[in-house]
């Protein structure tokens, strides 16, 4: 209960201050409205267009979900099939590291030209971001199984497949996790870019709501997309402690 | 206790009276590593059955790859290791336990490992763990147990399988005082309980006096033996052992060899 209160209480206050503040500012006529809009005109634009934006978070949430989970399984296992070393690692993890470099923002219309104006082509998007880091943060993990203990696993005879599923994988959770918190965000964000170009969820709401110059209600989206982020972060941490939770907090990273 | 109790135990168990069978042998054994590094040159060594030998040197000197190569992780460069022993158990320096399971599922790992049913692996372990003192633990996690604890459910992990030759690169080199004396009594009890070969690596002089029959001592690298001698203490040794005049001058024979062995050219 204290604890919750610890966590909870100063992220709070500090929300509150800013709210504040920008009523304030933006009230007094300090910033212009139609750059910044009030707090309060944005909460009003989310009433009025409450039945929008509930179908539009909905369908983003789908897709960044779909995406996410697409990334964390499509990573763990590359980074398995990679952490075999020798050529096999030397011959694909260049082409893992396109989607780190990979500008999202050019690649997007293509995905439309090959999946449609469809959700196909949103949860590709959300993909395409989010997988680098599972498998970067996996692959290290992998990596750094304590040497003793691969020591100990041979001396009693263990195979490949009870070292991978029995020490290695579950060594490398801190890292795997670690990797996941981080796709997390980044498929909410992938979502909302393939949105833009598909037109639908809160991403094709933000082209709608500029082109009308509806700030306040651009706002509106942006806290939606942030708050959605957050959640899936939250859900993932989660995870991750419950997953973890006899561990030592000096064995997770 | 008394100086008499130690004399009379002296005569129970002398080397001669140990089985005679080899348990392990080195003939000319050496390693290389890549990059040119000669840990151990030429080493040859023969460790009898039921004998609990420390091996002592400074720091560097070749000590666990020595170890090493006796449990078959590393393969000498030249030279033979006859080490017929299917079960072979190692203990760390650090305790090594898996975080993510129980004190229990840590002890059962090696029977697991060698695909024994759940339910004779459980058994096992419950045996093992209770010879080490753990018993009120068994459920517990490696997280909530102090260093010590942890090293005996290390000791108990590599007992499980009942080696018949146990291997230990400095277990106790990371605790404390108290509790390494405290295991060291529990380790030597569990020798004469099990009738085991034992091969302990160790920096500590006095360790090597109170637990083992026989010590090795090495010079620096590459291990050369510098001095291999009889440890006659008595087989059972308690901790005021380590205040006789007899454990003096075992201890003042280990460091003298040890420093001779560590100023090599
Ligand atoms: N895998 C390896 N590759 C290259 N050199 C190694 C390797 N393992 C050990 N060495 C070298 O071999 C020498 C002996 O190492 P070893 O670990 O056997 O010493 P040690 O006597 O156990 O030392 P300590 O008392 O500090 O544990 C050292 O100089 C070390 O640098
Ligand atoms: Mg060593």
């Amino acid at each position: 209960m204290t604890r919750l209160f610890r966590d909870i209480f100063p992220p709070v206050v500090v929300l509150l201050a800013v709210i504040a503040a920008t009523e304030l500012t933006v009230a007094r006529g300090w910033i212009a409205p139609y750059l910044v809009p009030r707090p309060t005109q944005i909460l009003a634009a989310t009433v009025e267009n409450a039945r929008e934006l509930f179908t539009a978070t909905a369908s983003t949430t789908t897709a960044a979900m779909a995406g996410f989970l697409l990334s964390a399984c499509v990573g763990v296992s590359l980074a398995i099939v990679l952490s075999a070393g020798g050529w096999v690692q030397r011959a694909f993890y260049p082409y893992a590291v396109f989607f780190q470099t990979v500008p999202i923002i050019a690649i997007a219309p293509l995905l439309v030209i090959w999946f449609g104006f469809d959700a196909r082509a949103v949860i590709a998007s959300s993909f395409i971001v989010s997988v680098f880091p599972v498998i970067a943060n996996t692959l290290t993990g992998l990596r750094s199984t304590d040497p003793a203990l691969r020591d100990l696993f041979r001396l009693y005879g263990a195979g490949p497949v009870a070292s991978l599923c029995k020490l290695r994988i579950p060594f490398a959770a801190p890292s795997i996790f670690t990797g996941l918190r981080v796709a997390a965000g980044l498929a909410v964000i992938g979502t909302i870019v393939g949105e833009f170009i598909v037109g639908t969820g809160l991403g094709g709401l933000i082209v709608v709501a500029r082109r009308e110059q509806r700030v306040d209600k651009v706002f509106a989206i942006l806290l939606l997309s942030a708050a959605l982020g957050i959640v899936l972060f939250t859900l993932v941490n989660t995870a991750g402690r419950l997953v973890m939770r006899r561990w030592h907090a000096s064995e997770i990273e | 206790m008394s100086h008499a109790r130690i004399s009379t135990n002296i005569l129970e168990r002398t080397s001669a009276e140990l089985p005679a069978q080899p348990a392990v042998i080195l003939r000319n054994v050496a390693k290389t590593f890549p990059g040119g590094i000669a840990a151990v040159v030429a080493l040859s060594l023969t460790i009898p059955k039921a004998e609990f030998l420390a091996i002592l040197g400074p720091s560097g000197c070749g000590k666990s790859t020595l170890l090493r190569m006796i449990a078959g992780l590393e393969t000498p460069t030249a030279g033979i290791i006859e080490q017929p022993h299917p079960r072979v158990a190692f203990v760390f320096q650090d305790s090594h336990l898996l975080p993510w399971r129980s004190v229990l599922r840590n002890v059962a790992l090696p029977l697991e490992l060698r695909g024994e049913a759940r339910q004779r692996c459980e058994d096992q372990a419950k045996l093992s763990i209770d010879q080490v003192g753990l018993t009120d633990f068994t459920h517990r996690y490696p997280a909530e147990l102090s260093g010590g604890m942890r090293m005996r459910v290390s000791l108990a992990r590599a007992l499980v399988t009942n080696p018949d030759l146990l291997l230990l690169d400095e277990p106790f080199a990371a605790l404390d005082e108290i509790t390494r004396t405290e295991l060291d009594e529990q380790l030597r009890q569990l020798w004469i309980a099990r009738k085991m070969t034992v091969v302990f690596v160790t920096h500590s002089i006095g360790e090597a006096a109170f637990l083992a029959n026989r010590a090795v001592v090495l010079s620096a690298r590459p291990a050369k033996i510098a001095l291999d001698t009889n440890i006659e203490l008595g087989l059972q040794r308690v901790n005021a052992l380590r205040g006789e005049p007899a454990y003096a001058e075992v201890t003042q024979r280990l460091l003298l060899a040890l420093e001779a062995g560590a100023s090599r050219p």
